[in-house]
């Protein structure tokens, strides 16, 4: 197979090797702290088994804010990299690395396992369901976006980083040109992680159109599960694009074929075609969710109904249509002609349309609102100017003729960067704050929520605009270095300073967690924020089975209606009946186990291990056809003991109704 | 889980999966052992590839045993548009312009 062992570990980087000897200890440290507190036996059975949307939701959760701390670092050693002119802290072979890796990180598994967290946590509760249409195979989506992720991970360790860009241009990408491991790791771990996710959308999909409850027609389902019913069709129409892509980039790199390679014949362009394809709707797939829970909290504060909810879902609709024929905005300069250019030039300008709608949806459900400043309101405000940036610079950008001036420099990185942290991490900290009482039975803390807020909003806007005008004055993305007579050192200072506010942001946002974990009032009622919609109308922490009596919907906003008029807020012992749950499965954990292991020897081309490793994969896919385990039914005497515990406390529910 | 799918031999599917081989082997070797011109082996693989798509819609994707006429139609068009954009959109794109030289 012919291995080559001392390319296995990356050595001669004092930056690495630190790394290396940090993810050891934690590892010890991590096992060692298990076993010391014999926690393996409940980590088995109450997480990595688990089929329980609400659990796998926090474990996408955790999965995002740790991998939020490694793109986060690598955007600080960027930032390190610019911050002076001629710096020598990172080589430009390290620093292609870096960008690569920070892009794909930030997105693939940051943003998207975020959303899809809350996606997870909330959406079943939303809809008056008991978990997801399909369970496990929920809990398969989990486990292969994390083997994908890990995998993803350890390439700056072992083997070598990617380093062609989140994109992955060919001839670039290909073996001729990147002849390292360093991208086998992108086309096997985002392959990976891919089919995770498309089987997210699926299940999703089937879940909203099938599993709501009584009453919620399409048109009464909340906003976040509305974006989040068409993000799943975004998912479903776009993934198997980018599916085929990287199994042709796998192709070409492992196997000698020539999709992509000019060299054999091949088509170079049909790589970034393909990949914007995908990669368009790819930004809406994060985006739209976003926007569900901004509609959620903004509501939910100004304590009054979404205004324009049907030109919202009409505008969210619009938006999904649009983002299939808009890819060629990404590469204008590739010179497909003006009849190209013209007609994608259109259809961008064409989407600010739909999202204005939304804008000033948003800020006339603000309007003679009486407006709750919490921190998840905080967020939403400060998405509104900042995002509005972004989507304007995105205007200028999808002028086919501008763009030849701004393409592939920093004003376009200040761009999607406008457009991502307000649109995408700003509304997974609103609905991280907003539901996390409903995930944990406590609250984030009130006043660190805020010097986070402060801190991040004010970082970020000091790190990324003065790279507007970095960009206008002609500094290029992806260089490690500028010369001193460029005059960009004073804006590149800036921007690190900035950085550092903006990480400051993120240090306060895990000391927050870490306080309310250890010092907030576990006494508080299952609806603190007085909220409108079901997930609300249950228990904090939520009860495996989510509700004793599936709730019957009759409007929009309809626990706030059922605590104005009373309805359908008690239970009686009459009303319980037996609950039929699945039962929790080693077989999704198993399948991303074997998917790394399948997946790391064929980054390595060690073909004939990845084939052993692959009889794995199809043992699992056997097992699973013949598994007959219908579930376990939840006895009524249970339910009784649980509703009871937190039915009957002080606080609850109804004393809330103003 | 309550309703139960009938367990008889799932006959279509393997003819389904066996016909998809077939086409797929014959586009392999048209297209690698055969002596045609870039054309017509363009022509033949690509209506090979609708064959096959239509064959799996109707052995694979339950088209007929929807209740729901209407969702089916939807499902359709949707499909139909997806298919257009990517394919007549990429070929659009990558033969226009300085692309096409």
């Amino acid at each position: 197979m012919g291995i080559k062992w001392d390319e296995f570990f990356i050595t001669g980087d004092p930056l690495i090797l630190g790394s290396q000897i940090a993810i050891l200890l934690t590892m010890i440290g991590a096992v060692a702290a298990i076993t010391y507190l014999k926690k393996w036996k409940y980590l088995w059975t109450e997480w990595l088994t688990t089929v329980d949307h609400k659990k796998i939701g926090i474990m996408y959760i955790i999965s995002a804010v740790l991998m939020f701390f490694r793109g986060g670092m690598d955007g600080l050693l960027m930032k390190a990299q610019t911050a002076r002119p001629e710096m020598e802290f990172l080589n430009s072979q390290h620093y292609n690395e870096i960008f690569t890796t920070h892009g794909v990180i930030m997105i693939l598994f940051m943003a998207m396992p975020f959303l899809i967290g809350l996606m997870n946590v909330v959406i079943p509760l939303q809809i008056g369901a008991r978990d997801v249409a399909f369970p496990q195979l929920n809990a398969l989506s989990f486990w292969l976006f994390f083997s994908g992720a890990m995998l993803f991970n350890i390439s700056f360790v072992i083997g070598g980083s990617p380093d062609a860009g989140w994109t992955s241009y060919f001839p670039l990408a290909g073996k001729e040109f990147s002849p390292g491991i360093g991208n086998n790791f992108y086309a096997v771990a985002l392959q990976i992680a891919g089919i995770g996710t498309l089987m997210t959308g699926i299940n999703f999909i089937v879940t909203i159109l099938k599993m709501r409850t009584k009453g919620m027609t399409l048109m009464k389902m909340p906003m976040f599960t509305w974006t989040t019913f068409v993000t799943s069709i975004l998912i479903v129409a776009a993934f198997p694009i980018f599916t085929v892509a990287l199994a042709l980039m796998t192709f070409d790199r492992l196997y000698g074929t020539h999709f992509f390679t000019v060299s054999g014949g091949g088509m170079d362009m049909l790589w970034a075609n393909l990949f914007w394809l995908w990669g368009h709707p790819e930004v809406y797939i994060v985006a739209l969710p976003a926007f569900g829970i901004f509609s959620e909290v903004i509501a939910t504060f100004s304590r009054k109904s979404l205004f324009g909810y049907k030109s919202m879902v009409f505008s969210i609709l619009g938006i999904a249509l649009l983002s299939m024929v808009v890819w060629v905005h990404h590469f204008y300069t590739m010179g497909s002609g003006p009849a190209v250019n013209s007609f994608f030039s259109i259809t961008t300008m064409a989407i600010a349309i739909p999202t204005g709608v939304k804008m000033f949806n948003w800020l006339f459900t603000m309007r003679k609102g009486r407006i709750k400043i919490t921190s998840a309101m905080l967020w939403a405000l400060a998405f509104v100017p900042c995002f509005v940036i972004g989507g304007v610079t995105g205007v200028m950008l999808a002028m086919g003729a501008a763009d030849y001036q701004y393409h592939n420099t920093l004003f376009l990185v200040a761009h999607f960067h406008y457009v991502l942290i307000p649109g995408v991490v700003f509304a997974v900290f609103a609905g991280l704050y907003y539901w996390w009482p409903k995930m944990f039975g406590f609250m984030l803390n009130e006043k660190i929520g805020k010097w986070h807020f402060w801190l991040f909003v004010i970082g970020f806007n000091v790190t990324f605009m003065p790279m507007f005008f970095l960009g206008l004055n002609g500094a290029v993305r992806r260089a490690y270095t500028y010369s001193a007579e460029s005059g960009f050192a004073p804006l590149f200072m800036l921007s690190a300073i900035g950085s550092i506010i903006l990480a400051a942001g993120f240090a306060v946002f895990c000391y927050n967690i870490y306080w309310s974990i250890r010092y907030a009032d576990r006494n508080i009622s299952s609806d603190p924020w007085d909220a409108r919609t079901l997930e609300w109308s249950t228990a904090s922490p939520v009860q495996f089975y989510n509700f004793a009596k599936l709730p019957e919907v009759k409007s929009l906003d309809p626990f706030w209606h059922m605590k104005k008029k009373n309805e359908g807020l008690t239970l009686f012992d009459s009303e319980i009946e037996e609950i039929h749950m699945p039962s929790n499965s080693w077989l999704p954990i198993y399948m991303g186990v074997i998917f790394g292991i399948a997946g790391f020897l064929l980054v390595f081309e060690w073909h004939i291990a990845a084939a052993v490793a692959a009889i794995g994969i199809f043992a699992g896919l056997i097992i699973r056809s013949f598994d007959y385990n219908e579930g376990f039914h939840v006895k009524k005497d249970e339910i009784h003991r649980i509703e009871n515990a937190w039915r009957k406390t002080e606080g609850e529910v109804h004393d809330h109704v103003s | 889980m309550e309703h139960h799918q009938s367990k008889s031999f799932p006959i279509s599917h393997v003819i389904g999966f066996v016909v998809s081989l077939v086409l797929t082997f014959g586009a392999a070797g048209i297209a690698l052992k055969t002596n045609l011109s870039f054309k017509v082996i363009m022509w033949i693989i690509g209506s090979l590839a609708v064959i096959q798509a239509g064959m799996q819609l109707f052995m694979f994707m339950h088209l007929r045993e929807g209740e729901d006429g209407k969702t089916n139609l939807v499902n359709m068009i949707y499909a139909v548009f997806m298919v257009i954009v990517i394919v007549v959109g990429s070929i659009w794109v990558l033969t226009s312009g300085h692309a096409a030289h």
